[in-house]
């Protein structure tokens, strides 16, 4: 049984809301982050505007997989130099997306800091990263995918995928 | 069974850019959007992604450039790969060696990918027909028969100050005959879907056999840039000045020089284009070229985006 990805929300906001200043920075990575990213943005109300990126130029797998076929321009418009950072995806897995986007964040400029928020852990990290802050964490297996969805009216909900071979 | 596209992988990705002709418009608007996520790159304190890290990409002008091999190597330099830049005109090739022999050598010092420009027209084909199947060949111009990153760019540039393609008037003015630019750029054009493409030429400048590329043809300038959206000039090169297609560059001028007068004609939002270099004063009056109609310059510097999608598009398939 998954839960519910609006309740998930919810207790993420609540949870950055102590530690979000008036200068956080707050980044969300395409496609499922950016929809986190947005909500965040809106309920926190941080004065920086809202940054996405997409990590397709800075994936290690680009020698295995190639370029993806749609990427989105990566749009940060507030200065990163020294500016806290809150990196936010939806569903964290290997880490590997994580250090793709930081890399990205670095070539903006040096932030002061930078924290990491997920909607959902779901385990399998292959890299030495943590999050800050994370609605729910849960144990998927290997052979499937968790992914967030958002539908016309814009609620989201996570919902299980068997990995195709 | 249909013959498979020297430029497609079997499962129709771009290994090899050769040509625009046959491409599908899929494949052109990735480019397209790829694009545009370079430009924003540009915009950042470090231009440069890590994508192509560790490959070696060859930069063999057989032919002068100035435009195109810098932009070439600004994106390639921009993806993080290594730049050779070889002007062959200079080198072994006028001791005799084979183009395929130039190649070989150079496959021997573990190039990833060739940016080639000759003037011979297919010059890029061969090289990709013989190059092992992990090197990428893209052709930078090759003779009279296609120059596609140009055309690329220039639908970027059309994209970007017009949003879109399906309801532009778009007329290509000069020397058709003689120009890859030209033959790119209207392949280009009626795949994305532009409903009129025009082509503005004395006779003795078109191919016989223009009208099958689904264009219209008009001899007079006048007439041709009657409510265009979009005026794209092409370079006069000097040899056919005086020769007998043309009595002098003056008369050019006179017949076919885009000037303020004649770009009234066009609608009052059309822009002007130029893949350079200009010949100011023979196919374009510098008030034109320097006017707020002109995005000349723009194009240049979409060029390097352009460029950068389409390496990091063929070097991953």
């Amino acid at each position: 049984m998954l839960p519910d990805a609006e309740a998930l929300m919810l207790a993420l906001i609540e949870r950055i809301r102590p530690q979000a200043g008036p200068d956080t920075g707050l980044v969300g990575i395409h496609t499922g982050g950016v929809w986190v990213a947005q909500r965040l943005h809106a309920a926190l109300g941080l004065k920086l505007p809202l940054g996405t990126i997409d990590i397709a130029f800075y994936r290690d797998d680009y020698k295995k997989k190639g370029l993806a076929a749609s990427v989105r321009p990566s749009d940060i418009r507030f200065s990163v130099d020294n500016t806290p950072i809150i990196l936010v995806d939806d569903v964290l897995y290997t880490g590997r997306t994580i250090r793709a986007a930081m890399n990205e964040i670095f070539d903006y400029g040096r932030p002061s800091s930078i924290r990491l928020a997920a909607l959902v852990d779901r385990g399998g990290r292959q890299l030495p990263i943590c999050p800050d802050y994370v609605g729910a964490t849960l144990q998927v297996p290997a052979t499937q995918t968790l992914e967030l969805q958002r539908d016309a009216a814009g609620r989201l909900s996570l919902h299980l995928l068997e990995r195709r071979a | 069974m249909i013959a498979a596209s020297p430029q497609l992988t079997a499962d129709g990705k771009l290994r090899h850019l050769l040509t625009i002709e046959g491409l599908p418009a899929s494949i052109l608007l990735q480019v397209l959007d790829t694009a545009a996520s370079f430009v924003s790159v540009a915009e950042r304190e470090i231009k440069k992604v890590p994508l192509l890290r560790g490959k070696a990409i060859f930069n063999l002008f057989f032919e002068p450039s100035t435009r195109t091999r810098t932009t070439f190597e600004i994106a390639a330099k921009r993806l993080s790969a290594d730049v050779v830049n070889l002007n062959v005109q200079t080198s072994s090739q006028t001791k005799g060696e084979s183009l395929l022999d130039t190649v070989a050598n150079l496959s021997a010092m573990h190039a990833d990918m060739f940016v080639v420009r000759h003037s011979q027209s297919g010059a890029a084909h061969l090289i990709a027909r013989h190059v092992s199947p992990h090197i990428h060949v893209i052709n930078a111009g090759d003779g009279r028969h296609a120059h596609p990153t140009q055309a690329l760019l220039d639908m970027f540039t059309i994209r970007h100050y017009k949003t879109g393609f399906n309801h532009l008037r778009v007329a290509i003015v000069g020397d058709i005959l003689h120009s890859r630019v030209a033959r790119s750029e209207i392949h280009a054009l009626t795949t994305l879907g532009v409903p009129e493409v025009r082509v503005i030429a004395p006779r003795t400048l078109l191919p016989s056999q223009v009208r099958s590329m689904g264009v219209q043809v008009y001899n007079r300038l006048e007439e041709g840039l009657r409510d265009v959206d979009v005026v794209m000039m092409l370079r006069l090169q000097s040899e056919r000045m005086n020769g007998a297609l043309l009595p002098s560059a003056e008369e050019f001028f006179k017949y076919y020089g885009l000037t303020p007068e004649k770009l009234a004609l066009a609608k009052p939002d059309a822009i002007v284009m130029h893949p350079g270099p200009m010949n100011r004063g023979i196919e374009i009056d510098s008030s034109v070229a320097d006017g707020r109609q002109s995005v000349i310059l723009p194009q240049v510097t979409f060029g390097i985006a352009v460029r950068m999608a389409v390496m990091s598009i063929v070097a991953g398939n």
